[in-house]
């Protein structure tokens, strides 16, 4: 019996907070760059575009950071993981990223898109928003923004539908089911 | 999703969606050589050998430069410098380097169905670069994708195929995977290039060239493949080529955006004139730029997953 955590108000309520938090943590929006973990990550870091645009009149540049191929469990899964798109709009030296996923699990996603944003030069910092931090971390990461923390057990598993891709809004926690990768 | 094999020998065999998979993997991979740190982590600690038995720049390179770009190690074999030339057999090389413990093995040999002998004797997974007049199927994949990418779909396109098709395993590769890719292929060219029964493989055999170049959406011009032909199967190259080179007077006949294709090497003014391959429709160069691309998803598609399997159906 899946739960209904956050609807689709409560979706953009969350994502209004953050954009605000953004703005409030950086003193403005000067270096920022916002890139998102493809597929639902990447939707979130648009939304985020779009919000603080309104709150600050600045468009800031957005983009996508595949980790798939800097993940640590590729030699260990049974089907490779589909390759996503890689989008880094202008160059990172010296800026701020504000990396955008939707579900915070283990870590090892944001471990491996940080291998591969430092591939492409040195931020000067990378901050993380997600929409969900749902616990069980075997990495020492942490998010500095989240829009709801929800904890879990193991067995259940957290899903973000967006409407840009699943048609709807909505974070779901669906009881006994395999583990989502996060 | 995951090739539903443990090698790449051909395109025969392949079904349409693995295509589509190497295909969409293959666009991913694009990017990584667009950066100015042209290397993913990816296959760190993979070892792939080259194992060729015939010349080849392009497809070696392109092999070993997918490789390197995942961060494997490719160590490249030549006859020339090899045991061979001391009288080993090909099942023994294979076994020794087997013993090595590579984690795939990539083969080019001029007869038809040595990498398939090979699979059979090794638990590594084989890419076939090319066997004889039989294969050739990542040269397929790059052409299929550099199609893909101008036209934005194979479907429902017209695409010819020039020139000496008896002997080629580009024509062979490419004939399986555009017609299951939703295309519509015709073979050209002059009878004694042309094999009887090629129909079979579900394309159309002409050897009038206007008929091949008319209404084509893409003309894939191939080599005169002088190594493989034991006797001349034309008077003369001069004639070959005023019946069967791709120049301006030919191409008039084409339609305005047709799109141009050679595997390479050319022959510049034989199969094909310099005005045309240097020209605004050819798509050569970004033909070898997507080759990289294709065997980065080959490697990545073959090599990424688990081992659990691979040892069924080998015969030591």
């Amino acid at each position: 019996m899946k739960k209904v955590v956050l609807d689709d108000k409560a979706i953009d309520r969350a994502l209004a907070r953050i954009a605000h938090e953004i703005i409030e943590r950086n003193k403005g929006t000067e270096k920022l760059v916002i890139l998102g973990i493809p597929t639902r990550g990447y939707h979130l870091a648009l939304r985020l575009q779009n919000k603080i645009e309104e709150i600050e009149g600045v468009h800031l540049p957005t983009g996508a950071v595949d980790a798939t191929l800097y993940r640590d469990d590729l030699g260990i899964k049974k089907d490779q993981p589909s390759l996503k798109k890689m989008d880094i709009p202008i160059s990172i030296d010296g800026k701020k990223i504000i990396m955008v996923d939707d579900v915070l699990f283990t870590g090892r996603t944001i471990r491996a898109a940080m291998n591969a944003l430092m591939d492409f030069g040195r931020p000067l910092a990378i901050q993380l928003a997600v929409l969900v931090d749902r616990g069980h971390r075997e990495l020492p990461i942490k998010a500095d923004y989240v829009g709801k923390n929800i904890p879990t057990s193991m067995k259940e598993g957290v899903k973000v539908h967006l409407f840009e891709t699943d048609g709807i809004n909505e974070v779901v926690v669906e009881p006994a089911q395999e583990a989502k990768q996060g | 999703m995951r090739l539903k094999r443990k090698d790449l020998l051909g395109i025969e065999e392949l079904e349409r969606d693995e295509i589509e998979l190497l295909l969409s993997t293959a666009e991913s991979f694009k990017e990584v050589s667009e950066r100015e740190i042209k290397k993913v982590p990816t296959l760190r600690g993979r070892t792939i050998i080259n194992l060729f038995y015939e010349a080849s720049t392009r497809t070696r390179t392109s092999f070993e430069i997918a490789a390197k770009r995942m961060s494997a190690d490719a160590i490249n074999i030549s006859v020339s410098t090899s045991s061979v030339v001391k009288g080993e057999t090909l099942r023994d090389t294979a076994k020794n380097l087997e013993a090595m413990r590579p984690d795939c093995i990539v083969v080019r040999h001029s007869s038809s169905g040595t990498p398939r002998m090979l699979s059979r004797y090794l638990a590594c997974p084989v890419v076939n670069a090319g066997d004889g007049a039989h294969e050739h199927p990542s040269q397929a994949l790059l052409d299929l994708l550099t199609v893909k990418e101008k036209l934005g779909s194979t479907d429902g396109i017209k695409i010819s195929i020039i020139g000496d098709i008896t002997h080629s395993r580009v024509a062979r590769s490419n004939i399986y995977g555009f017609t299951k890719m939703g295309a519509e292929v015709t073979v050209a060219g002059p009878p004694t290039m042309l094999p009887p029964g090629i129909e079979k493989l579900g394309c159309r055999a002409t050897t009038s060239m206007e008929e091949a170049i008319r209404g084509a959406d893409v003309l894939m011009m191939l080599r005169i493949q002088s190594e493989r032909q034991a006797e001349p199967l034309f008077p003369s190259v001069r004639e070959y080529s005023r019946l069967y080179g791709l120049d301006e007077a030919k191409l008039r006949a084409a339609k305005k955006d047709v799109l141009i294709l050679h595997p390479g090497p050319i022959n510049r003014g034989v199969e094909i004139s310099p005005d045309i391959a240097d020209g605004p429709y050819s798509l050569i160069l970004d033909q070898v730029t997507n080759g990289v691309a294709v065997r980065m998803a080959i490697f990545y598609l073959l090599l990424g997953g688990v081992k659990e399997g691979l040892q069924e159906g080998v015969k030591a």
